[in-house]
């Protein structure tokens, strides 16, 4: 369809230069160039590192983009990019190129939030988000349950994790495991040749009395690393693929336990689960069963649009675009802290004007922009 | 020709155009945390008070420090996706050489020095022969280890270190006035500018964390 909104999306919160196109709910192009192997010898992602990688690969992943889609940058109705939250520097690039883009080319410039970009891009992958929708973000970054009637102007959080991510948590017990980094894959692997119930892992805050939607995964994290150490110290062998299955199925059994829940307690019919964890095959299999089981319907987008990218954020300013909210201003920063409530970030002239033509929205002089 | 110059390598946020001939409008504010907010207002800004728009621009100018990388890459960046959505030239040029090609007419003859802050109490500099050549390599190094000589010398590095820098004087920062007028002199000699690259003179931060820390308590 056409006449739907045609918009660029770049992400650059953490370690993926993310640049995607999409037309409406159409996925056009999903272009990345990731640092992750410049992190791997720190075991974790390197502030520093992720902003130098980001401006090198901005300008051939905007190119590629293009390309794969086959548009042309003058036919795009919108740029958008992720303000927050994520690593204060990378982000800044990425602001920095939306911004000079937008302006250059003449575009409205959408700030988008990327949690709700997270929950966003399942509209790619299944058609418009049901309203409302419960969402399950889980990263290395981010362990979040939000519950969305309108994605470009309501995300509720329900709960979020005390302590670690949860991806974090796999990094940690990966590195104990002498496994590499990132360790939510190779846990994964290990995972599917070991035994779950082999050891019995602390789930944590399950307990009556405990906040009903949050996540903690520290405990687990100290749990399972005084295991293994005890089993060194006995000079045993260390039952990897039994820990790594055991452990993980400590983490995802909390996960969607809560989120059923939080669907059931709320009244939501939908699940969507995204952010890298979102990979994980078990969590899947489970979140499937337990959401069947419950009457809800899951929708997890394929994995490649669960981790960080730019088409996620192109997804949230389309419909930022077709729902004529507010642009954002040239001066738009990077806020390493956007709270998740805020879905994008409006032009302060335009606060409470939603229903402005995004034709005519950010000219701090007229006749700069367009021809 | 119609240069947009900008740089964010040092606390200023600074942007210029030049016709080939001289520069026409330029902004310059000086705030170290805000380069990301203040620098597309800036160009946009500059351009009103030129009555031009920015597809008007024939090649884009940034300067490629050496500065603390956070600013620096919001003039770099900026300037590569200018050049890339206007299909433009983008060049780089030493951002201490602005500082000297602005140095006053006094010293400009040389010898003098360049001096900008690197923070944790570093400074990048580099020797001039004369305000359009520079005799060394920038560097980033500890005001206390060097030795110019009671060289006269510009920046805020200088500035800021006076028992290093004992004949310090302005400008304090680079103008992106002085980087266009530099750079339009050398393209109408013919000469090839440097790569919009950043200088960094830094290897990034990075702990590697050590071995695992064992959590059990002794
Ligand atoms: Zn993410």
């Amino acid at each position: 369809m056409a006449d739907e909104p045609l918009v660029l999306g770049i992400e650059t919160s953490c370690d993926e230069t993310g640049v995607g196109i999409v037309r409406g709910t159409t996925l056009l192009a999903d272009a990345i160039a990731s640092s992750v192997d410049e992190h791997a010898r720190f075991g974790g992602v390197v502030p520093e590192v992720a902003s130098r990688a980001h401006l090198e690969a901005m300008v051939p992943t905007i190119e590629r983009a293009l390309k794969e889609a086959g548009v042309s940058a003058k036919d795009l109705d919108g740029i958008a990019v992720t303000a927050g939250p994520g690593l204060a520097g990378a982000l800044l690039v990425g602001v920095s190129a939306a911004k000079a883009y937008a302006y250059a080319l003449g575009k409205p410039l959408y700030g988008v939030n990327h949690l709700a970009s997270h929950i966003c891009v399942d509209q790619l992958e299944h058609g418009a988000l049901p309203e409302p929708t419960m969402a399950l973000l889980v990263s290395g970054g981010h362990s979040s349950l939000l519950l969305s009637s309108d994605i470009t102007s309501d995300v509720r959080p329900m709960g979020a994790t005390i302590d670690d991510a949860a991806g974090e948590a796999f990094d940690k017990i990966a590195r104990v495991l002498n496994l590499g980094f990132p360790g939510g894959p190779v846990i994964d692997r290990y995972a599917k040749e070991g035994d779950p119930a082999a050891i019995a892992f602390p789930r944590g805050l399950t307990g009556p009395r405990d906040a009903a939607y949050d996540f903690s995964f520290s405990g687990l994290k100290t749990a399972v690393a005084r295991w293994i150490e005890a089993k060194r110290a006995a000079g045993e062998d260390v039952p990897v693929r039994d820990v790594a299955a055991s452990f993980q199925e400590a983490v995802v059994d909390v996960l969607t336990r809560k989120a059923v829940r939080a669907c059931r307690d709320e009244g939501v019919d939908h699940l969507m689960i995204g952010g890298g964890v979102a990979a994980n095959s078990r969590l899947r299999v489970l979140a499937q069963e337990r959401c069947e089981a419950a009457g809800i319907r899951l929708r997890v987008p394929r994995p490649k649009l669960c981790t960080d990218n730019g088409a996620m954020v192109a997804a949230l300013g389309a419909e930022m675009v077709a729902r004529g909210r507010a642009a954002s201003d040239w001066d738009l920063s990077a806020d390493s802290s956007l709270p998740v409530t805020d879905t994008h970030v409006p032009g302060r002239s335009h606060d409470h004007d939603h229903g402005h033509d995004h034709d005519h929205v950010h000219e701090v002089s007229k006749g700069n922009l367009y021809s | 020709m119609l240069l947009l110059a900008l740089d964010t390598a040092t606390p200023a946020v600074t942007v210029a155009l030049h016709d080939g001939t001289s520069v026409i409008a330029a902004s310059s504010q000086v705030d170290a945390r805000r380069h990301g907010e203040l620098l597309l207002p800036a160009v946009d800004r500059v351009l009103a008070e030129a009555g031009l728009r920015l597809d008007a621009v024939t090649g884009i100018v940034v300067g490629v420090g050496p500065g603390p990388y956070t600013g620096l890459r919001v003039g770099l960046m900026t300037a590569d996706t200018f050049g890339l959505a206007l299909g433009i030239p983008v060049h780089g040029l030493c951002t201490l050489d602005g500082l000297a090609y602005a140095a006053d007419r006094s010293i400009a003859d040389g010898p003098f020095v360049v001096a900008t802050d690197a923070r944790r109490k570093e400074v990048y500099w580099a020797r001039y022969a004369d305000s359009r050549t520079r005799v060394t390599e920038p560097a980033v190094d500890r005001p206390g280890d060097l030795d110019i000589g009671g060289l006269p010398a510009v920046g805020a590095g200088a500035l800021l270190y006076p028992d290093t820098f004992p004949d310090a004087r302005e400008p304090e920062h680079v103008s992106a006035a002085a980087l266009a007028s530099l750079a339009a002199e050398r393209l109408a000699a013919g000469e090839e500018l440097e790569a919009p690259r950043p200088l960094y003179l830094r290897r990034p931060d990075a702990q590697v964390p050590k071995n695992y820390k064992v959590v059990t308590p002794k």
